[in-house]
């Protein structure tokens, strides 16, 4: 595998900040959909590099930040089962539901393992048929896909004692969402490039019309993010609002037709609520009729959840840009990634946490000078 | 109408978590408030590795560790390999060549006993290795399912010689930061093998006893500051505690952090941070800069340090806390790793 040193050198770095640098006349505020660009901004420290002018604000793409707090206590309650193996990726055993996370419910006795693929958690179900093996199947559109195949293949198999509990959701309506907020100020949007190379960019035309934003599809090494960035600014100093892919060697403009296939057959489209924001319309998918008794909740009927919500944290607001992390007033002091009020102080790809780590230097990021260190 | 609200804070564990093993903050909460209260001691309030104790005259290192890893063979090495050379290094950080072991093991009912076999002929392959005698031990069995088939906790001594104290209170800004050669190899050779995830190339766990490479450092001068092995939770953790025991701040040159290509690839594929994988076989070192070539030349002249690196140093801004100059020329802080590190999603 390459792309890491390559998309990653200094030089092309600095040519890529100094092109920005020279483009930007006035602020601009642009939002990085996805979680894993968040990563990848403050991994690099690519925020303090860039010009006073442009902010990035951190978006709502981060699957374990936006997982709904009623399907995490359903996840508690599922893996607590004595019958049951509850497999997830890593990540989500430390978000915190009502009360516990599924670190807890492991040490209570539950049956939680880290898988690294829903086919592992299938596999599992295959050398236990006396057990119920449940997969967390969180994400955007870039885990459906493996997801959907997994219950296709567990329906072709005959594996009746494996099922999905599912909470997908989907990024153009989550952009609709934040667009439509009267206190939206994100003015261009760095379209999340993994899963355009699912679906495709056919989505994007459209809110890029309608709410006059420029959309670049943008991958996720540090140059890629600059090339972002850089074709954003350019758009937007030049008045435009087009869909531009700046990550063609992973994006179609048609996506992935096998996998979209697969999401059609195995999902369909329904309303789903994010965490710390409410629900968005269609912005979510569930399993489909065909596959419904593949469907943990309804297999596990988990009724009776009582979700308690306390509005200390502010989670909502960071994750539409509405409030940087360090502006609440929980932030750091009763919110910490040891201690979190909400999962974006807790995922790695959390802005909350991120901010968490600057804070400890005495403040934001400083500024500083755009001289790579080799 | 959109909600703005989340749940409530976790705030304590009611019970143990993995995370409290990780390593990082949890294990170090653990230690703060339930063991050394209840311990009480002041060696025990040196918190090392190893303790640096008297005795009858002698200044022993001394220090323990339980391996539990699984599956128990893995690429480049096994438990039995780690069960030696971790207390081995753990004593060589202190300075000291360790001179015995004690070796216990605690079974699970029905181990095949080729395969205890394979574990102890590695331990005594490792000690003969390692320069150091395995002088006692015991054996516990417990019933089937009430363990995981083999776990081994070592305990060691060793003299420290004379002159050497290695502390991270002796830290002082201005000391050069060096790294014995690359990281991550460890963690993510165990990590292949239990998950069953094959990289394009077979990753092989750095397991190796530092004692020689420490006494070849100390030969060129015994006024290094301060050792560490960054096992658990990695270089970000061993550089945190140093930090904060230190009370100086630490600046690392990203780049110059030497991590194996196919180290780097599989991490970018799992989410991980190289900086908080697990090494074996690896030391970092605090030493003060007009010894830093010369301590250097000789890490490279032996086989455990030929990769040897200044990787940053010692400063006296932010103490505390571990700053990363990136590639590009951003900063970001190291943080100490909280529990475990957890794959990431996408």
């Amino acid at each position: 595998m390459k792309y890491l040193e390559e998309f990653q050198d200094p030089g092309l770095a600095r040519r890529l900040l100094d092109s920005i640098h020279s483009t930007v006349t006035r602020p601009w505020a642009l939002m990085e959909v996805c979680g894993g660009q968040t990563h990848t901004i403050i991994r690099h420290g690519i925020d303090q590099l860039l010009p006073e002018q442009v902010e990035l604000i951190h978006g709502p793409g981060c699957p374990v930040c936006v997982t709904p707090l009623e399907v995490i206590d359903k996840a508690l309650e599922i893996a607590s089962r004595p019958d049951v193996i509850f497999c997830s990726f890593g990540d989500m055993l430390r978000v915190p539901g009502t009360g516990r996370d599924l670190f807890g419910v492991r040490s209570e006795g539950g049956d939680v393992r880290v898988v690294y693929s829903p086919l592992d958690a299938l596999r599992i179900a295959e050398r236990n048929p006396d057990r119920q093996v449940v997969f967390f199947g969180i994400g955007f559109e870039t885990t459906a896909p493996p997801n959907a195949m997994t219950v296709h293949q567990a329906r072709k198999l005959g594996i009746r004692n494996f099922s999905l509990l599912v909470s997908h959701v989907r990024v153009p309506p989550a952009i609709d969402a934040i667009m439509r907020s009267p206190s939206c100020r994100v003015q261009a949007f760095l379209a999340a490039g993994h899963v355009c190379s699912v679906m495709g960019t056919g989505e994007y035309p459209r809110l890029a019309e309608q709410y006059q934003v420029p959309i670049v599809v943008t991958g996720f090494e540090p140059l890629d993010i600059l090339e972002g960035v850089r074709r954003t600014v350019l758009q937007l100093e030049r008045g435009e609002h087009t869909v531009d892919n700046a990550y063609q060697r992973a994006v179609r403009p048609e996506g992935n037709p096998a996998a979209l296939a697969m999401l059609d057959d195995v999902f369909e489209v329904t309303d789903r609520a994010w965490r710390g924001i409410g629900v968005i319309p269609d912005s979510g998918w569930r399993l489909s009729e065909r596959y419904r008794d593949f469907d943990a909740e309804h297999r596990f009927e988990v009724s009776g959840i009582d979700t308690a919500e306390p509005a200390a944290c502010r989670a909502g607001e960071v994750l539409q840009g509405l409030l940087k992390p360090d502006r609440c007033e929980a932030f750091g002091t009763v919110c910490t990634p040891r201690t979190p009020l909400g999962a974006t102080m807790v995922s790695s790809e959390g802005a909350c946490a991120a901010y968490y780590l600057y804070r400890r230097l005495g403040a934001a990021p400083a500024r500083q000078e755009a001289t790579p260190v080799v | 109408m959109l909600s703005w609200t989340c749940p409530a804070p976790l705030r304590h564990q009611p019970r143990v978590v993995m995370g409290h093993g990780g390593g990082g903050a949890m294990s170090a909460e653990l230690v703060e408030h339930i063991f050394a209260p209840a311990f009480g001691g002041e060696v025990l309030a040196q918190l090392g590795d190893a303790a640096a104790v008297t005795l009858g005259g002698a200044r022993l290192a001394f220090s323990t560790d339980s391996y539990v890893v699984r599956p128990l063979f893995f690429p480049g090495g096994g438990i039995g390999d780690l069960a030696v050379n971790g207390t081995v290094n753990d004593l060589a950080m202190s300075g000291a060549r360790a001179a015995y072991l004690s070796c216990a093991f605690i079974l699970e009912e029905g181990v095949e006993m080729p395969v205890l076999a394979r574990v102890a002929e590695a331990i005594g392959a490792a000690a003969r290795a390692a320069g150091v005698e395995v002088a006692t031990g015991d054996t516990k069995v417990v019933e089937s399912g009430h363990g995981d088939g083999i776990y081994v906790n070592t305990a060691g001594i060793g003299l420290i010689p004379a002159g050497v104290d290695l502390r991270p209170q002796r830290v002082v800004p201005g000391d050069v930061v060096i790294v014995s050669g690359a990281i991550g190899a460890h963690g993510v050779a165990v990590m292949s093998v239990r998950e069953g995830l094959e990289f394009e190339a077979e990753i092989e766990s750095d397991t190796a006893p530092l004692g020689g490479l420490v006494a070849a450092m100390l030969a060129v001068t015994p006024d290094l500051h301060v050792l560490r092995d960054p096992t658990r939770g990695g270089l970000a953790a061993s550089l945190n505690e140093i930090a904060a025991a230190a009370r100086v701040g630490v600046v690392v040159r990203e780049r110059a952090v030497p991590v194996p290509p196919a180290v780097a690839n599989a991490c970018s594929v799992l989410g991980l941070d190289p900086m908080y994988v697990a090494n074996e076989g690896k030391l970092v070192a605090f030493v003060p800069p007009e010894h830093a070539d010369a301590v250097l030349a000789a890490m490279r002249a032996h086989p455990l340090g030929a990769g040897a690196v200044v990787i940053g140093e010692a400063v006296a801004d932010h103490p505390g806390t571990v700053v990363a100059r990136t590639g590009l020329g951003g900063t970001r802080v190291v943080d100490l790793p909280i529990g475990e590190q957890l794959p990431r999603i996408c």
